[in-house]
């Protein structure tokens, strides 16, 4: 691999994102990464941003910065993600509001400033982080859900849009993995999903980044707009 | 060189990235007076998108600051800032002001 290559994975400071940044590190890339709070890790080929990813100054001058350090963006994990799961009746607004900012706002956000940085070079590889929850319509994930489908139907419309600039876009959705994020869901509740599954078992990080290995290929730049899940939904 | 003059040649830097793309028929004037956008211009919509992806790079590195050509107000022929080149280099002269002031 080219190791001028450079990387920007957003949510990194725990759970998928972290695994991405240590995987991707070891591979040669130049990773940026970023989340609310620093992270507790330090590579040499690794910069940490900390910032809300729905707000629109905060990742200007991330871009901003990556543009001024490296002159150049390849691939752009669209990862931070949050979800609670809770019945439609008991769901606070704020909480659908959240769910939106962090998980559709900021990865259109993320979305159009890479592009503008990833287009001087007429080469581009997005993939954006979605969910089995979407096409498994699973009660209680009725936020958190559809988030993720305005994640997919954002994925098809960007990989037409900026497929003449050489970027493609396109999207994984995992099923449950061992991280906070369903640390509060019932353990019953994420069973019966896993036993619905054609591939019984929880996912693993390396089954991600096995998709997100096969979509940043060069090779892979005749898929775009394309949506993986995992396990066989 | 003023701020304006700055933003111009920032422009027309643009202006000439993506003429480069253009048959000699279509290429554009570099003058305030250009038509960007609508029926009196020569842009498809997305040379349009080339042309000020371009200007807020070069505006970028010129000014050393983050901006955001963005505008809910793009593709409105009637109002939008991204008319002609006057308009959009109004348009930017007035983001720099607000990020120095603010």
């Amino acid at each position: 691999m080219d190791s001028s290559k450079v990387m920007l994975i957003t949510g990194t400071r725990k759970g998928i994102g972290e695994q991405l940044v240590k995987h991707y590190v070891a591979q040669g890339f130049n990773v940026v990464g970023c989340s609310r709070k620093d992270v507790d890790y330090t590579f040499d080929n690794y910069q940490h941003f900390c910032l809300d990813v729905s707000h629109e100054t905060e990742v200007k001058k991330l871009f901003f910065g990556i543009k001024k350090s490296y002159g150049r963006l390849d691939c752009l994990i669209n990862n931070a993600g949050i979800g609670l799961a809770n019945h439609i009746l008991l769901t606070p607004c704020k909480t659908v509001q959240d769910i939106m900012n962090t998980n559709f706002t900021g990865t259109f956000l993320f979305c159009r400033e890479g592009a503008r940085l990833m287009k001087q070079n007429g080469f581009g590889r997005i993939v954006n982080l979605t969910t089995v929850a979407t096409p498994l319509k699973l009660e209680g994930e009725a936020a958190y859900a559809s988030s993720k489908a305005a994640v997919i139907t954002l994925t098809q419309i960007l990989g037409k849009e900026l497929a003449e600039f050489g970027i493609t876009v396109n999207a994984i959705g995992p099923t449950p993995i061992k991280t906070d994020l369903i640390r509060s869901i019932p353990k019953d509740k994420i069973r019966r999903l896993i036993d619905s599954l054609a591939v019984k078992r929880y996912g693993k990080v390396l089954d991600v980044i096995n998709v997100i290995d096969f979509f940043i290929k060069p090779e892979s730049d005749y898929i775009t707009g394309q949506t993986i899940y995992l396990g066989g939904v | 060189m003023t701020q304006r003059d700055k933003v111009l040649k920032s422009i027309y830097e643009a202006v000439d990235e993506v003429n480069e793309q253009l048959p000699e028929e279509r290429t554009l004037e570099k003058s305030p007076d250009t038509v960007l956008l609508g029926e009196a211009g020569r842009l498809e919509s997305i040379e349009l998108v080339n042309i000020l992806v371009a200007t807020e790079s070069n505006v970028e590195d010129a000014f050393g600051v983050p901006i955001s050509v963005t505008d809910e107000r793009a593709i409105s022929e009637k109002n939008s800032p991204f008319k002609t080149i006057e308009s959009l280099c109004g348009f930017i002269s007035n983001l720099l002001e607000e990020k120095s002031s603010g």
